[in-house]
């Protein structure tokens, strides 16, 4: 018996029998009350990369396309574009009647200036940035994107939904470094940001755009399509506390909560009021980060060796239980059954796991006993699972291992340390992105290998980057799944990053709420009944 | 007495000084970078480092102190290096909370820990002490956000009597801001109870046993007068000094409940603070609380006058 059940059965056993009050929300409130996966801390969705800023954007911002189910870009402020002179010449329009939330009309030299500041921040924008010639604003509705070489993932880099998302803002906003937050919360989305209803780290909250002019025809699909809103408020209420949230929302004193945790999925799903769902079939891709610069993991054969040792169902069910239909195994570089998945290299992860080699081929490639400082973060449940987990791998493995628990403050200043772990620096790391941000290899961090001008780790690989380089100008999906596969086939060998399995997020939403969309959590399209 | 309070206002100026020095110290030398938790998970060392530098954490610690020691002396907390908003402004907006949980939470305790303890004093060894002490050690052993979530289970979502979470104003409304806060106030004084209920106990029984209740009782005062007139009356400087150092417990205490509960008061706001390395907020905080700290020490010392006349200052 779990602590919660036995505190939950001697309570209901005193309580049985006396009155009951409701205290939920007033009937046919239009005001869906939401419970994030975090504290909203930044507001500008350009400086960081927190997810929770990007749902925060999706509100309040427009984009100049969006993407649907099948991760296609779709046209969403702009009325289409027209590609010239053999791909290096694109003229986009925007639509008619797009408006901010101060009432000044949406321009074309606002994108303009929205997608420089966006550029220099996301994977897909620098890469626009090495190939652009002009970037600039003819009129009022047209963006003239001229490029040195042609880039035909122009539409999809605009629309991409990973974060730094490319969201337009008005110009005198736009025009702030990228480095530091913009003063204004303003943009042309289907909400507005209430700012003087904001208590930060309780409440924030968004009013329906009255002036949002959706698109026309087709369905909304993810971030595209027509984003019609039916509630005319939005609240988001930040609950640290797992137990406290579940409660509010079995009290109906919430309407919907992000990301349940997976201990309190059973008490949520015996309730008929609560609907337990799985809303992004990308899911959340979980990760082990070496540092490439210092021993051991500096030994690509080690890395390698340490393949032999990963067992994804070990770290899945550490992270959400044995629920077979919340993870996967034998789980590569890209989130299974998106375009880019492949079963290259699987082979290392499949089988039973045979330690005694590991350590063997360890020992082999040179290992002598250098210290591992792994960097354990203790106060996120999934990365403490990861770590703990990652910590007896690394173990059995032979490896010397320090294991440095701490808070992922902590973790996210100490691993940009470039010193030598005996020295204040690291050894590995693990963290979780969502399936979305590794979704090509164009986006995809672990995979990459630009040394010390990319992620955290540091790792090299000019193989990988060529690919990646090859990828961007392939002349069409297959070729790019060609590219991906070889690139996965690779990082199985050189291993930068240590693939750990793939994990479903859930969400719960009382059943008044419907038409949730699937993907990022969105607040148009809902409706609220009751 | 007026020249005492003021030497004593004015001596809090040097403690503040250390505390604020302590403080900036510590957070300097501490683990974490802010820029690091802005930027994000998938964020490049180059994008850290931009946003290092055009937030000024890059320049000498004495440079960044005696900046921030100018603007204290202007009464300018600084600004949040996260949500970009005023520090005062976000005390501002969590200190109602805070004060309304403790002094609710205050009131609660003393109503009914100093009867308890009377009473468990006045019939020692007894069934009613014997209960009021197993009650004060379940008290002490069970930890607040126990409590809290039994209160919540069997009121907010069983009987479904009152809100499971969350903090209305008083500006809205004496019930809507009392029922928000009954459950937090109860499993928070749950502690503090306990700790007034035993020493209130224990102080009652040492002077029940002198010489000049047992006069009183000679000469025929009712049980009433004896236990609340002259006995608690000399009772009442250990039980005051008690309740003063209690309200560091409950300071330490709101942090849990106001994570339990969802209030959004000063405990979560100086727990999110660190948990970002949010530096000026975490200035901010802690001089608030040792300043508060440093004033209700003052008061207790003014209060043990109305209790003891022999004390003088």
């Amino acid at each position: 018996m779990f602590r919660r059940d036995f505190l939950a059965g001697a309570a209901a056993a005193g309580a049985a029998g006396l009155p009951r009050f409701a205290i939920g929300q007033p009937t046919g409130s239009q005001v869906v009350r939401f419970i994030p996966h975090a504290d909203l801390g930044i507001l500008d969705p350009i400086v960081t990369t927190a997810y929770v800023t990007r749902i925060h954007g999706f509100l309040v911002y427009d984009t100049l396309y969006g993407v649907d189910a099948e991760f296609r870009p779709q046209p969403q402020m702009v009325e289409g574009h027209r590609i010239e002179e053999d791909g290096r010449r694109w003229v986009l329009t925007l639509r008619e009647g797009l408006r901010f939330h101060d009432g000044e009309r949406v321009l074309a030299r606002d994108c303009v200036a929205s997608i420089r500041r966006w550029a220099g921040r996301h994977p897909l924008g620098q890469e626009l940035n090495a190939r652009l010639a002009e970037l600039s604003a003819p009129d009022d509705r047209t963006i003239l994107i001229r490029l040195h070489r042609p880039y035909a993932l122009l539409a999809e880099a605009l629309g991409s939904p990973v974060t730094p998302c490319c969201f337009i803002m008005p110009e005198r906003l736009a025009q702030t470094d990228s480095a530091r937050p913009v003063g204004e919360i303003i943009g042309s989305g289907p909400f507005r940001f209430l700012a003087g209803e904001r208590v930060q780290g309780s409440r924030f909250v968004y009013a329906r755009n009255a002036d949002y002019v959706p698109r026309e025809g087709g369905e909304p699909s993810w971030t595209a399509g027509p984003k019609r809103v039916h509630v005319e408020r939005v609240e988001w209420h930040i609950m640290p506390d797992p137990a406290t949230a579940a409660g509010a929302l079995q009290g109906g004193e919430v309407d919907w909560w992000e990301t349940p945790t997976a201990d309190l999925l059973p008490v949520l799903r015996r309730n008929r009021n609560i609907v337990v769902a799985l809303p992004n079939p990308t899911g959340m891709m979980a990760w082990g980060r070496f540092n490439h610069l210092h021993p051991p993991f500096d030994n690509q054969r080690i890395r390698r060796a340490l393949m032999g040792a990963i067992n994804q169902a070990d770290y899945m069910t550490a992270v959400t239980g044995t629920d077979r239909s919340l993870w996967r195994d034998g789980v590569g570089f890209f989130p299974p059954e998106t375009p880019f998945a492949s079963d290259a290299g699987l082979e290392v992860l499949r089988g039973p796991r045979d330690l005694d080699r590991v350590r063997r081929e360890i020992e082999a490639a040179g290992y002598r006993g250098e210290r591992v400082v792994l960097l354990g973060t203790t106060d996120v449940p999934t990365l403490a699972a990861l770590s703990h987990v990652g910590h007896d791998m690394l173990r059995r493995a032979g490896l010397n291992v320090e294991f440095v628990a701490t808070d992922w403050g902590t973790v996210v200043a100490r691993r940009a340390s470039r010193e030598p772990p005996e020295r204040g620096g690291w050894s590995m790391f693990f963290t979780f992105w969502t399936g979305l941000d590794n979704i090509n290899p164009g986006v995809n961090q672990p995979i990459r290998g630009n040394g010390r001008d990319g992620w955290w780790g540091w790792a090299t690989s000019e193989r990988l980057e060529a690919l990646r380089a090859r990828w961007f100008d392939a002349d069409d999906l297959a070729a790019q799944q060609a590219i991906a596969r070889e690139m996965q086939a690779i990082a199985f060998e050189e291993a930068p990053t240590l693939p750990l399995g793939q994990y479903f997020q859930t969400t719960a939403h009382r059943r008044a709420i419907t038409e949730v969309q699937q993907g990022l959590p969105v607040f148009w399209s809902l409706r609220k009944s009751g | 007495m007026l020249a005492y309070v003021v030497r004593r206002i004015l001596a809090t100026i040097p403690v503040m000084a250390v505390v604020a020095l302590f403080v900036f110290s510590l957070l300097y030398i501490a683990p974490g970078d802010p820029a690091a938790v802005i930027a994000g998970d998938q964020a490049t060392p180059e994008d850290v480092e931009r946003i290092r530098a055009s937030l000024g954490l890059d320049r000498p610690f004495l440079v960044r102190f005696g900046e921030w020691v100018i603007r204290i002396l202007q009464g300018d907390l600084g600004v949040s290096i996260f949500t970009n908003l005023p520090v005062t402004t976000m005390i501002a907006q969590r200190i109602e909370p805070t004060l309304s949980l403790m002094v609710l939470t205050l009131i609660l305790a003393v109503v009914v820990a100093i009867p308890m303890g009377v009473l468990a004093a006045w019939k020692q060894g007894t069934w009613i002490d014997r209960g009021v002490m197993a009650f004060a050690v379940l008290g002490f052993s069970v930890p607040v956000f126990v409590v809290g979530y039994l209160l919540a289970y069997v009121f907010a979502l069983e009987l479904e009597w009152l809100p499971v979470q969350g903090y209305t104003s008083f500006s809205a409304g004496f019930w809507p801001w009392l029922e928000n806060l009954i459950l937090p106030a109860v499993a928070l004084g749950s502690v503090y109870i306990a700790l007034i209920a035993r020493i209130t106990r224990a102080t009652m029984l040492e002077v029940l046993s002198q010489d000049y209740i047992r006069t009183a009782r000679a000469k025929g005062a009712s049980q009433g007068s004896i236990l609340f007139l002259h006995a608690l009356k000399n009772a009442a400087v250990p039980i005051v000094t008690v309740i003063g150092i209690g309200i560091a417990l409950l300071i330490g205490g709101a942090v849990v409940t106001e994570s339990v509960f969802a209030i959004p008061g000063l405990g979560r706001l100086t727990v999110d603070a660190i948990l970002r390395r949010d530096y000026p907020v975490i200035q901010g905080v802690v001089l608030l609380f040792s300043f508060i700290y440093v004033l209700v020490n003052l008061a207790i010392d003014l209060v043990y006058t109305l209790f003891d006349p022999r004390i003088r200052y």
